[in-house]
C-alpha cells in the first residue's frame, strides 16, 4: 500500500468505526424506548391511573405512586432551584478567578459524582435522624435536592455563560449596578438555558431510587401525604419493590409503571425544550 | 481648563498622566490631554495602541475588566473621577459609551431607550414616554421607529440599532458620549448618519471617539489626539493632541503626518 493509499483506508476505517458508534447508540435508545411502551402499554389504563394498588399489589392502579412523585418532584425544585441558581449566579458573575472559585467547582463536580446510595445514607444521617423530620417528602426532596443542585448549578453557568459580555457592558455603561444588571439583562435572556437544565437534573431525581429508599419512599400506604412530613410511595421506589419483593412478579403493573415515569420526565423535557426553541426565536443576538 | 462658565457648560475632562496596566503589562501611560466640553475629541492611531483602554478610563469601565489598573488622575468638571468615595455607578449617567458593534438589549425599542432612566428610579409613565421621544430624535432615529415603539429591538437594521443604541446612552442626559468606532460595522449611508447625529449632538455634550477612519476623524472632530505603539516592550503614548484642521494640514510631529497621510498602521 502506498501512503496515499493507506491515509485513504484509515480515513474510511475512521468513518465506519465512528459511524457504527452513532447508529449503535440510536438503535440502543430506540430500542430501549420501543420495548418499554410495548411492554408498558398492555398495563395502562384509565383506572390504573386513577385508583390504588390492591390485591397484595398485583391488582389495581398506581395513583398514590404518581402523586408521591409528583410531591417529591415539587419540593425537591422548590428547595435545589433558589440555592442552585443563585450559587451559578455567583459563580458565573461574582467569583474571581482564583484559588477558591476553583475549590468551589471542584466541590460541585466531585458532589455530582458522589453515588446517589450514599445521598440516601447522607440524607437518613442528616435529615431524617438528626434533624428528626423522620422519614418524609421533607427528608426524601431535601435529599434529591443535594443531588439534583450540582446539576443546576452548572446549568446555571452554562446558560449565564452563553450571554455575550457585550449586554453586560452596555447596561453596566448606562450607570447599573452589577446586581441590576443581572436581574434585568443577564437573567433573562439566559431563563431558557437554566430551565431547560433544570429540569434535565429534575427529571433524573424523578427517577432515582436510592436517595429516596431511606428518607421518603414506603412499600405500601393507603392514604395520600397529608402534609410534608407523610412517608409516600414512589414510582422508581415502586417498580423496584414489585420487581423484587412481591412474589409472582406482576408484569403489566411493573412495566406500566416504568412506562408513566419514563412517559412523564420526557414529557416534561419535550416541553422544556419547544418552550426553550419558542423563546430563542424570541430572543437572539 | 477654569474658565468662567463652567457652572454652566460641563462636560470638560482633564488627564493627567494618565497610565493604564493590565496585570503586569502597562498599555498606555503618561497621557495628558484636556478635552474640552460641546465639541468632538477624536482618538486616532493604530490597532493596539490603546484608544480604546483610553476610552474606557473615562467612565471607568476598566473597573471592569478585574486586571486593569489605573494611574494618574483623571477629572471630570473639575472632580476626580477616580477618588475613592467616587461612585463609577454614578459617573456612568454622566459619562455615556456607544461601542463598536450594536449591542441593543433583547426588549422593545422603547424599553431600551427606557432603561437608564429606569435604572435612575424613574417610573412614571409620562415622564418616561418623554424622555423615549426627545433621546430617539436626538439620534434622528425617531421618525423611522415612532410607530412601532413595542417593536423588538432585533428588528431594526445594524445602522437603526446603533442609533437605537445611542438614543439609550442618550437618555440618561449624559454630559459625555464616548464612542468607541460607532460606526465601523456599518454602511456609508448608515455611518452618514451617524456622523451626521455627532454633529447635532455636539451642540450640548461632549463627545470622545475612537476611529481608525482619517477621513472621518477630519470631517467630524474639532480637536485630534494620536496615540502610538512604538514597540511591544514600551507603553503606548499620546503622539500629540491639536485642533483637527492643524494636525491634519500641518501635523506637528512626523510620526503622525506619517500614520495620517497612511504610510502606517
Ligand atoms: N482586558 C484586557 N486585558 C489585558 N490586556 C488588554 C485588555 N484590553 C486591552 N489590552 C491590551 O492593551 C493594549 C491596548 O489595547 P486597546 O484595545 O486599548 O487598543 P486599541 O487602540 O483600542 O486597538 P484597536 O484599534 O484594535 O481597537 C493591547 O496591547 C491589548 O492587548
Ligand atoms: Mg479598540
Amino acid at each position: 500500500m502506498t501512503r496515499v493509499q493507506r491515509a485513504r483506508f484509515i480515513q474510511t476505517l475512521a468513518v465506519g468505526i465512528t459511524g457504527a458508534a452513532a447508529v449503535f447508540i440510536i438503535a440502543a435508545a430506540l430500542f430501549l424506548l420501543v420495548y418499554i411502551v410495548v411492554r408498558g402499554l398492555p398495563g395502562i389504563s384509565w383506572a390504573f391511573l386513577t385508583e390504588s394498588p390492591s390485591g397484595q399489589m398485583k391488582e389495581g392502579g398506581i395513583y398514590p405512586v404518581i402523586v408521591g412523585t409528583l410531591y417529591l418532584i415539587a419540593f425537591t425544585a422548590l428547595f435545589s432551584l433558589p440555592v442552585g441558581v443563585a450559587a451559578g449566579i455567583y459563580l458565573s458573575e461574582y467569583a474571581a478567578r482564583g484559588p477558591a472559585t476553583r475549590a468551589i467547582r471542584l466541590a460541585i463536580s466531585n458532589m455530582a459524582g458522589v453515588p446517589s446510595i450514599v445521598y440516601g445514607l447522607f440524607g437518613l444521617a442528616l435529615f431524617v435522624i438528626l434533624l428528626d423530620f423522620g422519614k418524609s417528602i421533607l427528608a426524601g426532596a431535601l435529599t434529591l435536592a443535594c443531588l439534583t443542585m450540582p446539576v443546576i448549578i452548572t446549568a446555571t453557568e452554562e446558560a449565564l455563560r452563553q450571554i455575550p459580555s457585550d449586554l453586560r457592558q452596555a447596561s453596566l455603561a448606562l450607570g447599573a449596578t452589577r446586581w441590576r444588571t443581572i436581574y434585568r439583562i443577564v437573567l433573562p435572556a439566559a431563563g431558557p438555558g437554566i430551565v431547560t437544565g433544570s429540569i434535565l437534573g429534575l427529571s433524573r431525581a424523578a427517577g432515582e431510587t436510592a436517595p429516596i429508599l431511606f428518607t421518603a419512599a414506603v412499600y405500601y400506604k393507603r392514604q395520600l401525604p397529608d402534609s410534608i412530613f407523610s412517608d409516600v410511595m414512589a414510582l422508581p421506589y415502586h417498580i423496584y419493590i414489585l420487581a423484587t419483593q412481591v412474589t409472582g412478579r406482576p408484569d403489566d403493573i411493573i412495566w406500566g409503571t416504568a412506562l408513566v415515569l419514563v412517559a412523564g420526565v420526557t414529557l416534561l423535557s419535550v416541553l422544556a425544550a419547544a418552550w426553550r426553541s419558542r423563546q430563542r426565536r424570541k430572543v437572539r443576538w | 481648563m477654569v474658565t468662567e462658565n463652567q457652572q454652566t457648560i460641563r462636560g470638560s475632562f482633564e488627564l493627567k498622566d494618565v497610565s493604564v496596566t493590565y496585570g503586569v503589562e502597562t498599555a498606555i501611560a503618561g497621557v495628558s490631554m484636556d478635552i474640552p466640553p460641546n465639541a468632538v475629541t477624536a482618538l486616532i492611531g493604530p490597532s493596539g495602541c490603546g484608544k480604546s483602554t483610553l476610552l474606557r478610563c473615562l467612565n471607568r469601565m476598566n473597573d471592569e475588566l478585574g486586571n486593569a489598573t489605573v494611574g494618574g488622575r483623571i477629572l471630570l468638571d473639575g472632580v476626580d473621577v477616580y477618588a475613592k468615595e467616587y461612585d463609577p455607578v454614578e459617573l456612568r449617567t454622566k459619562v455615556g459609551q456607544v461601542f463598536q458593534k450594536p449591542n441593543p438589549f433583547p426588549m422593545t425599542i422603547y424599553d431600551n431607550v427606557a432603561y437608564g432612566p429606569r435604572t435612575q428610579g424613574i417610573r412614571k409613565r409620562a415622564q418616561l414616554d418623554e424622555v423615549v421621544e426627545r433621546s430617539l430624535t436626538r439620534s434622528a432615529l425617531w421618525g423611522e421607529v415612532k410607530k412601532d415603539l413595542k417593536k423588538h429591538a432585533f428588528e431594526l437594521s445594524g445602522g437603526q440599532q446603533q442609533r437605537l443604541c445611542i438614543a439609550r446612552a442618550l437618555a440618561t442626559e449624559p454630559e459625555v458620549v464616548l464612542m468607541d468606532e460607532p460606526a465601523s460595522s456599518l454602511d456609508p449611508i448608515s455611518t452618514q448618519q451617524i456622523e451626521d447625529t455627532i454633529a447635532e449632538l455636539k451642540e450640548n455634550v461632549t463627545i470622545v471617539i475612537v476611529t481608525h477612519n482619517m477621513q472621518q476623524a477630519a470631517r467630524i472632530s474639532d480637536l485630534t489626539a494620536f496615540m502610538l505603539r512604538e514597540t511591544m516592550e514600551a507603553p503606548a503614548f499620546l503622539v500629540e493632541v491639536g485642533e483637527t484642521r492643524a494636525m491634519f494640514t500641518n501635523p506637528g510631529d512626523k510620526r503622525t503626518e506619517a500614520y495620517i497621510t497612511g504610510r502606517f498602521g
